[in-house]
């Protein structure tokens, strides 16, 4: 599904340069939960977004879904990700002036879809998230982990090839945390390659495979045993 | 550009920020009524102007005579110069091209009695073209006629004052009045717009009044009215050539600034509407100066509204919004936002100024009104700001990448 060769990328500070991916190599197989893992400053957050096409790498290449990903403007960008890609932030970002079910009927909305399907379709996802009776409610009125459904829902709506978490749990207390990646592993089960960026080893050991970056490059890749979040709720 | 899902996007927006609507609607709408209230406001004292020194005017210029101040052909200086009969003539004969109305005038005062009561009045001799560039109204009777001329009769046509004063309520018609010396018969009874002053006139036939000094062909001045096609520029060159031919006529060196006196009112009409134009500036510029403080006002709110919603963006393109469709979206919905506002204002400000139109005229504004013309191109100006203000941060959020717009604060 995501083929990663030789991958570099650099902030430029001033004069000097700062390097903080320096080649990373990673293959990620249809149907995968990957947790990318690492300390504050080793590059996992960079990875995540040149997946995510929110930035651009230096060098190396990128294969999605055996599509080349390179010399991307703006505008194909952004078809890109509604078509391949769903996102979900620590900090939910949802828009806080529409409905939850507004919320996730958007990334249809730059779909082209219809008012009436978006509708239909989002209600059926806020169900599965099981926020159905929320559907009429501002972010405002929800709790975190409701929010973070709500983004769930709506990374999910546009069905995306790849879901990509940073930090999805990193605003959310313990039990809230475990019932978001009982979510996210349903969701896997189904089918759905996801990516977790987390700096928190017991959501990591809820992923099938861990990836640990440290300075720029990748240190350890290891298949786990999943643990079930569900055992946990 | 009807999409009408966007619009529906766009609605549910609006409806949901209310204060941006607002503030944004209400920067337009405020913009755009004192717009229209100041300018109409600025055409009312324009009109009472107007009024005040434009309607009164004719188009009559008075040719007088004085003493020369430079000696010429022979002739001393400090010569008086007189009109006479033939000058009549001449001007009719060469000057029928401008020439709508011609009376000389003889003024003299002479004490009058009906009866018992007497009492002194200006009799002013002149001829039947008089009437028409006096603008006298007839009351009863007639004016001064061509026979009377010709027969040099003792006709009279008193004004109101004096027949109020002399025949108290008896009617003046075929009675006979003294003035001076010789006995008229009244014809007719005139009021006049001038005021009393003008009222107090008795007219009598010119050719009466050079046969009762002895026979004579002495004129005091020519008066006569210009036609009203021919404008000011017309009026002016008549003047001029008029001067001319009565400084050759009368042998006055070319120089000599004395002597023959035109008195031409257009000039006054000219200055007025010089001074009338300048008042038109100013309401203009205040105009401009309005619209100028809403554009500063709107591309503010814009600026601001852009900024507070880049996150939002931000979102927006991770969902897939390309930058043409943020920039599109922030577009409709300013111009959507403006162009109603716009109008509310321009129609409220219609209103005022329609209500309030009528009490002003103590204050010297009278009858305010702005043009659809104006007032339209006003509320457009304001809307392209509006959109070109919104366009410029809408462009630089677009550009900003998403990882950027969503980074947390």
């Amino acid at each position: 599904m995501i083929q990663i060769k030789n991958l570099y990328k650099s902030y430029k500070m001033g004069t000097s340069s700062l390097h903080v991916l320096k080649g990373i190599d990673l293959n990620i197989e249809e149907g995968e939960l990957v947790a990318i893992m690492g300390s504050s400053g080793s590059g996992k957050s960079t990875l995540l977004n040149i997946l995510g096409m929110l930035d651009v790498a230096d060098k190396g290449d990128y294969i999605l879904d055996s599509v080349p990903i390179k010399n991307l403007n703006e505008t194909k960008a952004a078809k890109y990700r509604n078509k391949f890609l769903g996102f979900v932030f620590q900090s939910f970002n949802l828009i806080n002036y529409k409905t939850a079910l507004e919320n996730v009927s958007l990334p249809l909305y730059y779909q082209g879809i219809k008012r009436k399907e978006r509708q239909e379709s989002a209600l059926d996802y806020l169900d599965r998230v099981g926020l159905k009776n929320w559907a009429t409610h501002l972010p405002s009125e929800l709790s975190g982990g409701q929010k973070q459904r709500v983004a769930i829902a709506r990374a999910m709506a546009s069905k995306p090839k790849v879901l990509l978490a940073d930090e999805p749990t990193g605003a959310l207390d313990t039990t809230t945390s475990y019932e978001v990646m009982d979510l996210i592993q349903k969701i896997n089960q189904e089918g759905k390659t996801i990516l977790v960026v987390t700096h928190e080893p017991d959501i990591a050991q809820m992923c099938k495979r861990i990836v640990k970056l440290k300075d720029g490059v990748i240190i350890e890749d290891k298949k786990v045993n999943q643990v079930l979040a569900s055992s946990y709720v | 550009m009807f999409n009408r899902d966007r619009w529906i996007e766009i609605f549910e927006t609006i409806s949901k920020n209310k204060l941006r609507t607002f503030l944004s609607g209400f920067t337009v709408a405020l913009g755009i009524f004192i717009f229209v209230i100041l300018f109409g406001l600025g055409n009312g004292l324009k009109n009472t102007f107007q009024e005040f020194f434009l309607d009164d005017a004719g188009n009559a210029i008075f040719l007088n005579s004085g003493k020369t101040s430079k000696p010429y052909k022979g002739f001393k200086a400090n010569r008086r110069i007189e009109f006479e009969n033939d000058d009549l003539n001449d001007i009719k004969e060469n000057f029928s091209f401008f020439l709508e109305y011609l009376s000389p005038r003889i003024d003299r005062n002479a004490t009058s009695s009906y009866k018992k009561e007497s009492n002194n009045y200006n009799t002013r001799a002149i001829s039947p073209g008089h009437q028409f560039i006096e603008k006298t109204i007839l009351m009863k009777g007639r004016y001064i006629n061509q026979s009377d001329i010709k027969g040099k009769r003792k006709s009279a046509v008193i004004g109101r004052l004096v027949a109020k004063d002399l025949f108290k309520t008896e009617n003046p018609i075929g009675k006979y009045i003294e003035l001076g010396s010789t006995t008229f018969k009244v014809v007719g009874v005139f009021q006049d717009e001038g005021g009393d002053r003008e009222e107090r006139n008795i007219y009598i036939p010119f050719t009466t009044r050079q046969l009762i000094e002895k026979g004579n062909d002495k004129l005091n001045s020519i008066v006569m009215t210009y036609r009203k096609e021919l404008g000011h520029t017309g009026a002016v060159a008549f003047e001029k050539v008029l001067k001319k031919y009565f400084k050759e006529k009368k042998s006055i060196d070319p120089s000599d600034t004395e002597g023959i006196y035109i008195q031409n009112p257009t000039d006054d009409i000219k200055q007025s509407q010089d001074f009338a134009v300048v008042l038109q500036y100013i309401v203009s510029l205040v105009g401009l100066g309005t619209l100028i403080a809403g554009i500063i006002g709107i591309s503010n709110i814009m600026v601001f509204v852009v900024k507070e919603r880049t996150k939002e963006l931000g979102i927006r393109k991770a969902l897939g919004a390309s930058p043409r469709s943020v920039i599109q979206m922030i577009l409709q919905e300013s111009i959507f936002i403006t162009t109603i506002s716009g109008y509310v204002g321009l129609f409220l400000g219609i209103l005022v100024l329609e209500n309030i139109g009528l009490n002003l005229e103590e204050y010297f504004i009278k009858n305010p009104y702005i043009d659809l013309g104006t007032s339209l191109s006003a509320t457009i100006i304001l809307i392209i700001f509006g959109a070109i203000a919104g366009y410029i941060p809408a462009k630089r959020a677009s550009s900003i990448k998403p990882i950027v717009a969503l980074r947390d604060e």
